[in-house]
């Protein structure tokens, strides 16, 4: 081979310069999201040596490749074939060896850091997610006068132990800026361990498909202070009882989810807003037309199928009489009588004049 | 078929109504399904030697075109010859991919702006789905197709085992598309192509149940081809080829056989379970006495084994290449060889990757990024090598070289976007969202469809006896180098940012819009740079220019008989001499052929 030894020498040379152009150009086209948790700090650091890794791997293979294309191209009128070898035993040994070190290596240090980042602390405020499709909802089993939440509150600086479970279908609880992620299974609870450190507005996105409107199952996701929290809190702890018919309407809108799918304001989601809608006329799927009064709406509300507005899908779930029946006789235990059908109409009509 | 799934329809329904029972659509597509594809099996005419042969009649095997119908309708009905398989899986992948291509390309541009356009969030979820496992098909298709024309003709055989398995292995095949395409048009499906349970259990969409049942007897079609591809090169090697002088190619199609034969009865369990759940009302992965987590388990055990079955085929034909277009030996073929073993029995135990953050067991979790890191390890042996094979040679670029180039850049980009996905602290972070679309689409046309491409400029010849245009040629290759490069890595990107995969819209609050845009445009441009190939080896069909013998200059046995091949491939077995690459050293040759009758 001619000049192998100083071909060798302009490859590693320019292996070197590559590995640094593929480092700058890496880190910069590829960003992570903001930070917002004690398990994102390890969790980018790995992302760190990793792109390093890529980088320098990257540069080897490329310039070796592309150096052979430039310099050991066969020249017009060449008729000749390539230098006769076979391999090198060494060459394959060592090729073998550093990877294997490497990998082995990055391994041992990701079984520590997931330990760190799945590490449990003393003082955990547990919460319950649960998935349904396709909203969120949560409840704080410390804090009992705290009822169903679509929108996740979290106190910042403390370790949150998600509690998850699924009424239907696999969902999967991801906020990006806090990094990690858990599936939701149904009949079986997972748990996610999150810190928020740093305060501000997030959503959780559902990261495993869930059916029709799997890409619209968010929630918006607050990190307060400490002293926020207790103030929020204290804010959802006022007794149902001392609600009007139209506040417990409201509550119910949003504990049984029905507000992710139907806006109050206009804004067109998978089920009709309620903006305007009492006594309006809608035309119905299939023809024909009906008066949206009490009665229509109790009728959607319990058999969500048996009228749908003309452009709507019938994928509402039919279980509310049961879930209505349920709430109410736990809270008749607490020593308060609701109707949550008639109050959520009254909701409904309130919003919808 | 149709007769056979009216049938199953209407027996269905009978029965259902006898019992006074309400119709139940699940039940009426499986049974109807199974029915309209073993009838269409039957009137194809692929069961009949074996009805013969069961009944005690003697059937001398059918050689050579039909005798009363010209020599192409060949092509369209079932045949024995290895090579007329060959092309009909490959004719066949071909349109397969397209038609998927085709789907990608609407739903790209359904997500070039935030806000749905003009698909609503069903027919997006349908889409998306569909081209996964129609992709998916289309691959297994093309390394069918690979397989049954290259390796007969590289061990010097005149066929493959078993000649009417391998007619089955094929046309099984086109009733399940039948069945994907019919859960297409009937209101499709939205469980993506992985099916999981308890969606694909609940879901009211009938298509899910047509999806299954289309990809539960692809699974026939693998396992078959398979065995045939396995005993055909443990016996019908040429005299003197021992395991370690076959053309590479063999080993990596070898490696992807050992895995589709015993590896695709699981994923043909978890289809099977979930098509009597719906369909029975049997319950196998509902809770409270199922469990979810076990279809992904059992999912996975093929699912991941079977990316191997892609990409090991595609990374053999790069091997076989290489050595050709550098004018040298290929570097370090045992370690080559033996990678793809390697790759293929790890790459058993790395199934629980895609289930990191599933709820299975945390202890679990370990070990399985363990067994994934390793497969790193051979597969850098294969670069190291190839980057050996061309070190100091002469090389040459056409086409073909082209493409197994591109396929070493863009296999590259999917190889080392992999180890960040094995470590769990990161995987928590990427999985389920477009980074992986991103790493998945890299590996897939690193390890498939490049080399795929390469392959069908490179054995055009031989098969037809034209050559392809080099021109138009290389305008595919610089539109879809360049243009996949930018799609794959902008997948990666907006990931990495928290675009999730497999959904309809997304938010505009990350900032990805722009590359969004990019990743359509790019996707584009790889559609158009793929009419432009099927232009081009379709118009040279018939004006390429007549090609030479061994316009490649190889030293393989397939180079050193007539183009197009002669019905039964040589007429005396070749006799191995030598090793398969000794580009550059002089007198020496790897098979001696004897004189050949010319093809017909």
């Amino acid at each position: 081979m001619k000049n192998n030894g100083r071909h060798l020498a302009i490859v590693a040379v320019l292996v070197v310069i590559g590995s640094v152009v593929t480092y700058y150009l890496l880190t910069a086209i590829y960003k992570l999201p903001t930070a917002a948790s004690q398990q994102a700090g390890p969790i980018d650091t790995m992302f760190n040596a990793h792109f390093l890794a890529i980088s320098v791997l990257f540069a080897l293979i490329v310039v070796f490749i592309l150096y052979s294309i430039v310099v050991f191209r066969r020249q017009p009128g060449d008729e000749e074939d390539g230098a006769h070898f076979h391999g090198n035993a060494a060459l394959e040994i060592i090729w073998t060896i550093i990877p294997l070190v490497t990998v082995i290596g990055f391994g041992i240090w990701a079984a520590f850091v997931l330990r760190v980042v799945t590490a449990e602390e003393p003082n955990e405020l547990a919460i319950k997610v649960t998935g349904r499709q396709w909203s969120w909802i949560f409840s704080y089993p410390d804090y009992e006068d705290v009822g169903l939440t679509t929108e996740l509150v979290l106190p910042v600086d403390r370790q949150i132990r998600l509690e998850m479970e699924s009424d239907d279908v696999l969902h999967s609880f991801w906020v990006p800026e806090f990094r990690v992620k858990q599936d939701l299974l149904p009949g079986q609870m997972t748990v996610l361990r999150i810190t928020p450190n740093l305060v501000g507005e997030y959503k959780v996105r559902c990261a495993e498909i869930c059916g029709l409107d799997h890409a619209n199952m968010l929630s918006n996701i607050r990190v307060v202070s400490q002293a926020e929290f207790e103030q929020w809190l204290a804010d959802q702890s006022v007794s149902i009882g001392n609600l009007s018919l139209v506040e417990r309407g409201e509550k119910w809108a949003t504990d049984f989810g029905c507000i992710a799918c139907h806006s109050i304001d206009g804004t067109g989601m998978a089920g009709p807003t309620w903006q305007g809608i009492f006594g309006s006329e809608e035309s119905l799927e299939g023809g024909g037309s009906v008066t949206v009064d009490e009665d229509y709406l109790r009728r959607s509300i319990l058999e969500p199928g048996a009228q749908i507005v003309a452009g709507y899908q019938n994928i509402m779930p039919a279980t509310f009489e049961q879930q209505f029946a349920d709430k109410e006789a736990e809270l008749a235990q607490t020593g308060v009588d609701v109707d949550i059908l008639a109050e959520l109409i009254e909701y409904i009509s309130f919003v919808g004049q | 078929m149709a007769v056979g799934i009216g049938i199953g329809f209407a027996f269905v329904a009978g029965l259902r109504s006898a019992q006074g029972l309400e119709p139940d659509p699940d039940l009426a597509v499986f049974i109807g399904g199974l029915l309209g594809a073993v009838l269409f099996l039957l009137f194809a005419g692929v069961f009949s030697d074996w009805l013969k042969l069961a009944g005690g009649r003697d059937v001398p095997l059918r050689h050579g075109p039909p005798e009363h119908r010209p020599a192409w309708t060949r092509y369209f009905s079932v045949d024995y010859n290895h090579k007329v398989i060959g092309i009909q899986y490959t004719v066949t992948a071909i349109i397969v991919l397209l038609f998927g291509g085709l789907l990608a390309i609407i739903f790209r541009l359904e997500l070039v702006y935030p806000g749905m356009q003009f698909l609503n969030p069903q027919q997006y979820n349908t889409l998306f789905s569909a081209h996964g496992i129609i992709m998916i098909v289309s691959i297994l298709l093309g390394v069918g197709g690979m397989i049954n024309y290259l390796v007969p003709l590289m061990i010097g055989a005149k066929d493959m085992a078993y000649p009417r398995l391998n007619a089955f292995s094929y046309w099984v095949a086109v009733p399940a598309a039948v069945l994907l395409f019919i859960g297409l048009v009937v209101g499709g499906w939205d469980t993506g192509w992985v099916g999981y349970p308890t969606l694909s259990t609940r879901s009211a969409l009938i298509g899910v149940q047509f999806f299954l049942l289309g990809f539960y007897i692809v699974g026939f079609s693998s396992i078959a081809g398979s065995i045939n591809m396995v005993v055909t090169t443990f016996t019908m090697r040429a005299p003197g080829m021992g395991l370690f002088r076959m053309p590479i190619f063999v080993w990596g199609a070898l490696a992807a056989s050992l895995i589709q034969m015993t590896a695709t009865q699981t994923v043909g369990v978890a289809l099977l379970l979930v098509l009597v759940q719906r369909a029975f009302g049997l319950n196998f992965f509902s809770p409270p006495d199922g469990d979810p987590l076990l279809y992904q388990h059992l999912f996975w055990f093929y699912s991941h084994p079977v990316v191997y079955v892609f990409v090991l085929p595609g990374l053999g034909i790069i091997s076989e290449l290489l050595p050709v277009f550098a004018r040298k030996p290929l570097f370090g073929y045992r370690w080559i060889a033996l990678s793809s073993i390697a790759i293929a029995l790890v790459g058993f135990l790395v199934w629980a990757h895609h289930m990191f953050v599933s709820g299975m067991d945390d202890s679990l979790r370990v070990p399985f990024m363990m067994a994934t890191l390793l497969v790193a390890v051979p597969t850098g042996v294969k670069f190291f090598s190839w980057v050996g094979t061309i070190w100091q040679g002469k090389l040459i670029f056409p086409t073909p070289m082209l493409f197994v180039l591109g396929a070493i850049s863009v296999f590259l980009i999917g190889g080392l976007t992999g180890p960040i996905l094995a470590t769990v602290p990161t995987d928590m972070h990427l999985h389920d969202s477009y980074w992986i679309v991103g790493h998945f689409h890299a590996t897939m046309f690193g390890g498939f469809v490049f080399p795929f491409f390469a392959a069908l400029y490179y054995w055009f010849p031989k098969a037809t006896g034209r050559m392809y245009n080099e021109s138009l040629g290389k305008l595919h290759f610089y539109l879809m180098t360049p243009a996949f490069w930018v799609m794959s890595l902008g997948q990666m990107r907006i990931g990495l940012l928290g675009m999730r995969r497999r959904i309809a819209d997304y938010d505009p609050s990350l900032g990805i819009e722009q590359t969004q845009l990019l990743i359509t445009i790019a996707g584009l441009i790889i559609g158009w740079s793929v009419l432009i190939m099927v232009y081009n080896l379709v118009a040279s069909l018939r004006s390429g220019k007549v090609a030479v013998r061994n316009p490649w200059g190889s030293r393989s046995p397939e180079w050193q008989i007539p183009s197009p091949v002669p019905e039964m491939n040589y007429d005396q077995p070749p006799v191995v001499v030598g090793d398969p690459y000794d580009y550059g050293l002089a007198d020496s040759t790897y098979v001696q052929v004897a004189p050949a009758t010319p093809g017909d």
